[in-house]
């Protein structure tokens, strides 16, 4: 590989990560950057060079062209991988690169911004004899028209209004005697709601599944696929699990859909690696003819793993070559597919609360070892609300799906994440789902049973024990007497009665009895620096405090009244009668002995009086304000 | 060391038989603990968790470590007394570890009569304080008392080791740094008021514990001022006005909590100076104690048997094996501590005294706690041996025994008869611990003996006159002392007067003695000054 021997990642995560180990392999120097936030990063360790490229925000460092490449100057780099995300399907980032005369490790330009208008690739993809979903937008709004356009796409068809939105003028038809009928009631509703009655057809598709197809192409004119992924499994349009093979492919609909995805790649002139993004309908199992294209992604995917799993070939290693100039290391004949791989994708959030983001300090972060696992942080590393959230991914290898599916539940099952939250309990139950499992997904599948996916499994009994047995350890935070002692032996001895083994223990609040039982060894215990203990299963965290939470209780002002401390003269006033406050926040100052004393709010609550008005002369013991807990 | 062997065969009838009998005797034990253990009766149970307080026993559990042992002191205070109204003479005492280290635990128990002060309750709440004393126990209490119960004020208030000793003693124990911390969870009023007043921290509970010299209604007769008990002695007059406490809580949970971290804050160590081994169970099962030892308490058999089902691996290296042999003398241990045991085999004679009297040194000598297995009718009577001394020789077995500053232990396995009480390690000579048997009797002699003596008496006294005494009118004159002396006898007579700290179940003795020597292991074992011995 001669064009270029030190490599700049202009990423961050597991995605910098991962092309670091491969780059390392090939003998290249690897440079990383990073903001402020990254500063202790796993990905800086990685890196034979790190170079600062600014603020913790992102579109600061991290998506700023001129500071990428100011870095590879720097560092001596030769060479620009953009990773995923951030400037890598960025068409002037690209030019950028090439124009600084660096190696753009990623496809031309030309071919980004080609996929980029999505309307445009469809065009120009229909064009390219590669599928595009069936539909009609034309001025000819006559019902006969229309009707013919319905019959040409097929039943069930959509009638959408042209100026839709919020469903309003939309009508699903599923036969062709009740299309004017719908097309009527679709009208008149898009007349009242839009005051445009206007309409176009499309498709329907009854169960929609993702499958994509992962290209490559060469600087020789040569394009191969490396077969399908399926990446079903969504939420909110976000892949949560992805696999390939896709379950229920049968070698005509994989035939059709890879050569169509090459030819959309040489359509555009393809260089590198990307990704032909389909829509199936399921409806009938996956057909050749009831498979469509949707988009281009002009980049390495975040599911690559799986296809290097399937196939035994290093994706980037592949990008690297192709970006010095080489030719793609396998004909099309040469790639083969073996067994089955799944990805789950482990995100710092918390599904129980609406999936919002969780971040901290990962005081314990341990992922199995019997799993691929590609990990953009480390025990003791940081989850910032900077970026994605997404930490880690598992991906698991077997010789078919079923037991790809049981080990990937079993990893997810056995990561420990605390006290940052994660989705492996969600992921564990997506994956022991009967009908996933059964291979009987599309992209409603999570929406759909979202109410027990995210609800939080109860504590095994083994959990409880666990919890019972650690309680004993940590009720007793004294170091003098380690020595062996009855005290500590006899568990719950009771005069002239059997043992009271049962401990009182709070999960989130609630209080719950535990008994240490012989199970009580089968879960991994953490005892927190605050006494706190914490039992792992089925990828949650369950923590369990030995008291109930009462902080806010007994301290000054615990009964809401905020007094004077001493005789004074009110100077300033933050806040009114009627205003919510959060714990510490200023409500008035008070100066008094030639010092001004700050007030302020004990707890979290609302204002219910403000009983001083600023200049008035308080005395000892005087309420100043009341104020209500939450 | 050597393992004991057995010579009980656990097929034969006897032991059935035994076995059957002392199974009831812990099973009634049982019953009348956790009928005890409940407190008060259910209605005032309920009014007292319908104001959101936790009934005293689940406070002692909640403020222990999780998983801790408690060691309950006077647990049938008061049985039979007071027409039954007072169990546990309604206050809970007894050993507990909190935040590692073990304290002494005082609740009141205010569904009992509100928690007042009978007779029985100020003895138990003294005895706690004397075991917290002397093994070094910080003293936590929990309090919810109206204080002194006013029909039994003459037997409560005044004398010495009445109510007013309970401050005293929390004075002398502040003084010589055994914190006391108080836990107001209900009423404190006059005299109760001194106890949180008195301590080294207190916390109150707000809107649930008041603290005041008059409560409201003494303060309206005398001054006329009309004010709430909360106004006048809760949780904000003292926590901000008053001082009087230091810590205001919003609930007995967070109470609790409150003073697990006090106790956490004591800076106490405790440091074990003995030898201390691996703890192994006995070799034997414990629970064949129920089986070997006799229904009958008359009937003899080697304690030996006992120390077998005791003591660690069984194992028991015997001294002087050979001479004095009715008082059985060894080394052994239990919970990995060492011991020093002296176990009643037979009467005393001046050789078994006296070969008692010189273990008892090599214990003290090396700070080897005592444990007394106590199964005695007495010293041996008789011209032979009043001339051979045995006054004397007893009285060196009583003088090393009351001089021992060793930690003493003592448990009634069977009889507990006159001098025979005293050289093994009776009440009167603090024990730090003692426990008792559901088949022991205690007397000053027994029952057979006490009504012949006092029969014979009379019959000397009837026939110094001329009289006759015809052996029925005798066996009418002696079926009541006997009779008495059956019913002061026995256990439950003596637990619920406090002679001891508690009946206990013969299969939880090695965990009791374990336990009782732990907590014994708080205080540094002092030298031993030994009184004059009589040659």
């Amino acid at each position: 590989m001669s064009r270029f021997s030190t490599l700049l990642v202009a990423n961050r995560g597991e995605i910098a990560r991962r092309v670091f180990a491969t780059a390392r392999r090939m003998g290249l120097t690897t440079v990383a950057v990073y903001s402020d936030a990254d500063a202790d990063a796993a990905h800086v360790r990685d890196a034979d060079r790190a170079v600062h490229i600014g603020p913790a925000a992102a579109r600061e460092s991290y998506l700023v062209p001129e500071k990428i490449i100011a870095a590879a100057r720097e560092a001596g780099a030769d060479a620009i991988h953009p990773g995923y995300g951030f400037l890598s399907e960025n068409a002037a980032f690209a030019e950028a690169v090439i124009a600084a005369g660096l190696t753009w490790v990623g496809p031309p330009p030309a071919a980004i911004r080609a996929m980029g208008l999505k309307d445009a690739a469809k065009a120009l993809m229909d064009k390219a004899g590669v599928p595009v979903t069936p539909g009609y937008l034309g001025d000819d709004q006559s019902p006969e028209r229309l009707a013919a356009e319905a019959e040409r796409i097929g039943f069930p068809v959509l009638i959408k209004a042209v100026a839709g939105g919020g469903g309003k003028g939309m009508r699903r038809v599923d036969r062709a005697d009740d299309f004017l009928a719908g097309l009527g009631a679709a009208q008149r509703e898009a007349k009242a709601a839009f005051g445009d009655d206007r309409v176009l057809l499309e498709t329907y598709v009854t169960r929609p599944r993702h499958i994509e197809v992962q290209v490559f192409a060469d600087t020789h004119g040569n394009a191969v696929h490396l077969f399908e992924r399926d990446c079903s499994l969504q939420r909110r349009h976000q892949k949560v699990i992805e696999e390939a093979p896709a379950p229920g492919m049968d070698a005509a609909t994989r035939e059709a859909v890879t050569a169509a995805a090459v030819r959309a790649a040489k359509a555009v002139g393809y260089q590198g690696a990307g990704t032909v993004e389909f829509i199936a309908d399921a409806s009938e199992g996956l057909r050749p003819d009831r498979i469509w294209f949707m988009e281009m992604n002009t980049r390495l995917q975040v599911e690559h793993p799986v296809t290097e799993m399937v196939t035994g070939q290093d994706l980037v290693e592949w990008q690297l070559r192709v970006a010095a100039g080489e030719h793609l290391p396998l004909r099309q004949d040469e790639i083969t597919l073996s067994g089955h791989a799944v990805e789950a994708r482990l995100y710092a959030e918390n599904p129980a609360s609406g999936f919002l983001p969780s971040t901290g300090v990962l005081e314990h972060f341990r992922l199995p070892e019997n799993v691929r696992v590609d990990s953009g942080v480390e025990e003791g590393g940081e989850v910032t609300p900077f970026y994605d959230p997404m930490i880690a991914k598992l991906i698991a290898h077997a010789p078919n799906r079923e037991l790809a599916l049981a080990a990937l539940a079993s990893a997810c099952d056995a990561v420990e994440v605390f006290p940052v939250r994660t989705n492996a309990g969600f992921l564990t139950r997506c994956l022991e789902e009967p009908d996933f499992i059964a291979g009987d997904v599309d992209t409603g599948f999570i929406e759909r049973r979202l109410e027990e996916l995210v609800t939080t499994s109860e504590p095994s009994p083994a959990v409880l024990a666990g919890a019972a047995a650690a309680a004993m350890i940590a009720g007793d935070d004294s170091l003098s007497e380690q020595a062996p002692s009855p005290w500590r032996e006899l568990a719950g001895f009771r005069l002239n009665a059997p043992p009271q083994q049962a401990v009182r223990l709070f999960l989130d609040g609630k209080a719950v009895m535990a008994e240490p039982s012989e199970t009580a060894g089968s879960r991994s215990v953490l005892l927190t620096d605050e006494n706190d203990i914490v039992v792992f299963e089925h990828g949650e965290a369950f923590r369990f405090t030995l008291a109930p939470d009462v902080s806010r209780a007994g301290e000054a002002g615990g009964d809401g009244q905020i007094r004077s401390p001493m005789p004074g003269k009110v100077t300033a006033l933050s806040v009114e009668a009627g205003a919510r406050v959060t714990k510490g926040q200023p409500l008035l100052v008070l100066e008094a002995m030639k010092m001004e004393h700050a007030m302020s709010a004990p707890f979290d609550g609302l204002v219910e009086e403000v009983s001083v008005s600023v200049g008035a002369q308080v005395s000892e013991g005087a309420v100043l304000v009341r104020l209500a807990a939450d | 060391m050597r393992k004991l062997q057995t010579a009980v065969d656990p097929g034969s009838p006897g032991f059935a038989a035994n076995a059957k009998v002392n199974r009831a005797l812990v099973e009634q034990l049982r019953e009348r603990s956790a009928a005890a253990a409940l407190g008060g009766p259910e209605e005032s149970r309920k009014r007292h968790t319908g104001r959101g307080k936790l009934l005293p026993r689940e406070r002692v559990m909640r403020l222990l470590d999780p998983g801790s042992p408690f060691l309950e002191v006077g647990q049938l205070a008061a049985f039979g007394l007071y027409g039954g109204e007072a169990p546990a003479a309604g206050v809970i005492a007894g050993v507990g570890r909190v935040s590692g280290r073990e304290v002494m635990v005082v609740a009141n128990d205010a569904t009992v009569k509100g928690g007042a002060y009978f007779p029985m309750t100020v003895k138990k709440h003294l005895r706690a304080q004397e075991i917290a004393s002397q093994n070094r126990l910080p003293c936590v209490y929990l309090v919810d008392s109206g204080g002194a119960n006013l029909p039994h004020q003459a037997e409560v208030f005044p004398d010495r080791d009445h109510f007013g000793r309970i401050f005293f003693n929390q004075a002398r124990m502040s003084a010589e740094n055994i914190p006391q911390i108080a836990c107001v969870m209900g009423s404190c009023t006059a005299g109760g008021a001194y106890v949180p007043a008195m301590s080294d921290e207190t916390v109150i509970v707000r809107g649930q514990g008041t603290i005041f010299l008059g409560g409201p209604p003494l303060v309206k007769a005398a001054t006329g001022e009309v004010i709430s008990a909360e106004e006048l002695g809760g949780a904000d007059t003292h926590g901000r006005r008053s001082g009087v406490v230091d810590y205001v809580a919003e609930n007995d949970e967070h109470a609790l909590a409150i003073v697990r971290n006090i106790v956490a804050n004591l800076n106490i160590t405790k440091r074990v100076e003995l030898d201390v081994a691996e703890s192994r169970p006995p070799a034997y099962d414990p629970e064949e104690l129920y089986g070997l030892v006799p229904a009958d308490v008359r009937a003899p058999y080697d304690v030996r048997e006992v120390i077998a089902r005791i003591v660690d691996g069984s194992a028991f290296d015997e001294f002087k094996p050979l001479y004095g042999t009715t008082l059985v003398c060894g080394f052994a241990r239990i919970w990995g501590y060492p011991i020093a045991i002296l176990a009643n085999n037979g009467v005393l004679f001046s050789e078994s005294a006296l070969k008692g009297a010189h273990f008892i040194e090599l214990a003290c000598k090396r700070k080897i706690p005592l444990v007394f297995l106590q199964n005695i009718s007495g010293f041996m009577v008789g011209g032979k041996y009043e001339a051979g001394g045995i006054a004397k020789d007893g009285a060196k077995l009583v003088t090393a025994v009351a001089s021992a500053e060793v930690p003493k232990f003592t448990v009634l396995i069977g009889g507990s008869f006159g001098a025979g009480n005293y050289g093994m390690c009776g009440r009167a000579y603090s024990p730090r611990f003692l426990w008792t048997w559901p088949n022991s009797r205690i007397s000053v002699m027994g029952g057979e003996q006490a009504a012949s003596v006092l029969a014979t008496v009379r019959r000397d006294a009837l026939e110094a006159k001329g009289e006759t005494w015809p052996r029925e009118d005798e066996d009418a004159f002696k079926a009541p002392i006997r009779q008495r002396y059956e019913e002061e006898g026995d256990p439950y007579f003596a637990t619920a007067r406090l002679w001891d700290d508690g009946v206990i179940d013969p299969a939880q003795t090695r965990d009791v003695l374990g336990l009782s020597i732990s907590t014994s292991l708080n205080a540094p074992i002092p030298e031993t000054r030994f009184g004059v011995f009589r040659m």
